[in-house]
């Protein structure tokens, strides 16, 4: 039994959960402006996206192929249930959020290019209806996302200073 | 308290699992300091995200601007909204790609596909009662893909976003005559020397009498990077190969409603339209700004030719379902510092969010295509 997620999983966690702050800052500010910003904002969130995507694979990989530390043992029921379909809410997000966003543009007849000139294919047909719908699921899909953060947030948060345990220290 | 003077370290070894509430209680400061971080990280997201600032001109403030003041007809463009497919093809010159990059320059033949429009809201107003038309393009570069939105007016009344929102409310439309009221344009033009400056230009114009002989404007500034990696500041104008003639207001009056579609479907139908990319390039201390033209004998640069060759109307999947975003742009064309382009962008994306998921209904020009003979 390990008491530590492995070195990869920590660096990835760290990582990814200063991309994916980013991201929800990013993508929440630049619809919210009609300044350049919004498009210098906006060629960014494409970009940093697809490292997500990216990242989430190799992290899923991890997650699947080594060992993870086991919760307290004392830990009420409700709280561990919250803490397991929390993280499974987590690794979903990471892979749909960018998903989403990348079939949305595609729906909409967008090109989908990153880093400046790296075209992707799309992956979803060019379609009305269907982009409506992606393109709300887009939004709603970043604030369930941000909520879920704000839990595990207050959860390590929890663990830390309240509980005492050393579930925190599992991943720093 | 029952927990009331234990010893701190119990609850490091085995916190008590029954009681998270106690457990809390035990320890008010800590649970207060993580409340605080919450509350601080969801007002931060909702700081960036605009809430707390209403005065802030958002896209979507933008739009409900132009809905209020100038009427929303659901399924179409906020703007342009009466409008017709085209497809064709682009060729650089050979001089084109000395001064930009892109690969849209570079003499091959470039497949084109676009739209024709008049800038209103309502898909159903009769031509005469629109002077301003747009062509807009997009075709398929090198590490992207280019899209503009020109139109035919002598650049715009106004340089700024904030600007171009008061002129929004300032040219709505009086619900009595139809037209803008003059009780609110006459300040707007007071306050605003920009925009009697376009006035005296938009009056000084003829109209062309269609649009095969008529010419648009890139609107905003862009830049060109050309081989050398210089960077140019440029604008340029599509500009109608066949001559000009204009119609007089009482001849627009008496012609059918859709007569500048009608004659478009019928010139197309008789042989391929044509127009001529040319870029004009600014001088140092020529002005970014929409509402300033530059000055005659800036350098004069013949990009290549667009042929039209055919025209339809808007239906699934063809050009009502594409954002002409004038900042989707390919490596070797880039945006300047011009603010209204950027704009133009956000408020593209909000009107295109919303018209994608409203239930469809064709214009005035539905069921109508025409085929330039080989």
């Amino acid at each position: 039994m390990t008491h530590y997620f492995n070195g990869l999983a920590r660096v990835l966690h760290w990582l990814m959960a200063l991309l994916i702050l980013t991201m929800l800052f990013i993508g929440i500010g630049m619809v919210s402006t009609v300044s350049p910003r919004y498009y210098e904002l906006l060629t960014v969130h494409r970009s940093i996206g697809i490292v997500v995507l990216v990242l989430a694979a190799v992290r899923l990989i991890n997650r699947l192929l080594r060992p993870v530390p086991p919760l307290p043992a004392d830990l009420p029921g409700w709280q561990r249930f919250a803490a397991q379909s929390s993280h499974l809410m987590l690794y979903v997000l990471m892979f749909a959020l960018p998903l989403v966003g990348w079939a949305m543009l595609s729906a909409g007849g967008y090109p989908i290019v990153i880093f400046g000139s790296i075209p992707l294919p799309p992956i979803a047909p060019h379609g009305d209806q269907l982009f409506a719908v992606l393109r709300t699921s887009h939004s709603v899909l970043a604030f369930l996302l941000f909520a879920i953060i704000l839990a595990h947030l207050a959860a390590a948060l929890f663990h830390r200073l309240i509980r005492q345990d050393d579930v925190l220290k599992s991943m720093t | 308290m029952a927990d009331d003077g234990h010893n701190p370290d119990d609850a490091a070894r085995s916190p008590p699992s029954a009681d998270t509430l106690a457990l809390l209680r035990r320890r008010p400061v800590q649970a207060v300091a993580i409340a605080a971080i919450l509350g601080i990280a969801a007002a931060a997201f909702a700081y960036t995200g605009g809430w707390l600032t209403p005065d802030r001109l958002s896209p979507a403030r933008f739009v409900d601007g132009m809905q209020q003041a100038h009427g929303v007809f659901p399924g179409f463009r906020r703007s342009h909204a009466k409008g017709i497919c085209l497809a064709g093809t682009f060729m650089g010159t050979p001089d084109a790609k000395s001064w930009s990059v892109a690969s849209v320059f570079n003499g091959d033949p470039v497949p084109v596909t676009g739209r024709f429009a008049e800038s209103t809201p309502n898909p159903y107003a009769p031509d005469s009662s629109d002077p301003v038309r747009s062509m807009a393009l997009r075709m398929p570069a090198e590490g992207g893909e280019w899209r503009t939105g020109m139109n035919n007016t002598p650049g715009l009344p106004v340089s700024t976003t904030e600007d171009f929102f008061a002129l929004v409310f300032a040219t709505a439309p009086d619900p009595q005559t139809g037209k803008p009221d003059p009780a609110k344009v006459q300040p707007f033009v007071a306050s605003h020397p920009e925009m009697a400056a376009y006035l005296a230009r938009a009056a000084a114009k003829p109209l062309a009498a269609n649009f095969v002989n008529d010419s648009f404007n890139s609107v905003n500034g862009f830049i060109y990077v050309a081989p050398d990696g210089q960077r140019r500041l440029v604008r340029w104008t599509m500009r109608a190969e066949a001559p000009f003639s204009s119609l007089s207001q009482e001849e627009r009056e008496k012609a059918a409603p859709n007569y500048v579609f009608d004659d478009l479907l019928a010139q197309v139908a008789a042989g391929p339209q044509k127009w001529r990319l040319i870029a004009t390039f600014a001088e140092p201390g020529d002005p970014n700004k929409a509402a300033e033209l530059w000055p005659e004998g800036r350098r004069e640069v013949d990009m290549g030719e667009l042929i039209v060759t055919h025209v339809e109307s808007e239906a699934p999947g063809n050009c009502r379902d594409i954002n002409f975003d004038p900042m989707v742009l390919p490596p070797g064309i880039e945006p300047s510092d011009d603010p209204i382009a950027y704009a133009r962008s956000a408020v593209y994306s909000s009107s295109f969010r919303r018209r994608m998921g409203e239930p469809k209904s064709p214009s005035a020009i539905a069921g109508r295509s025409a085929e330039a003979p080989q």
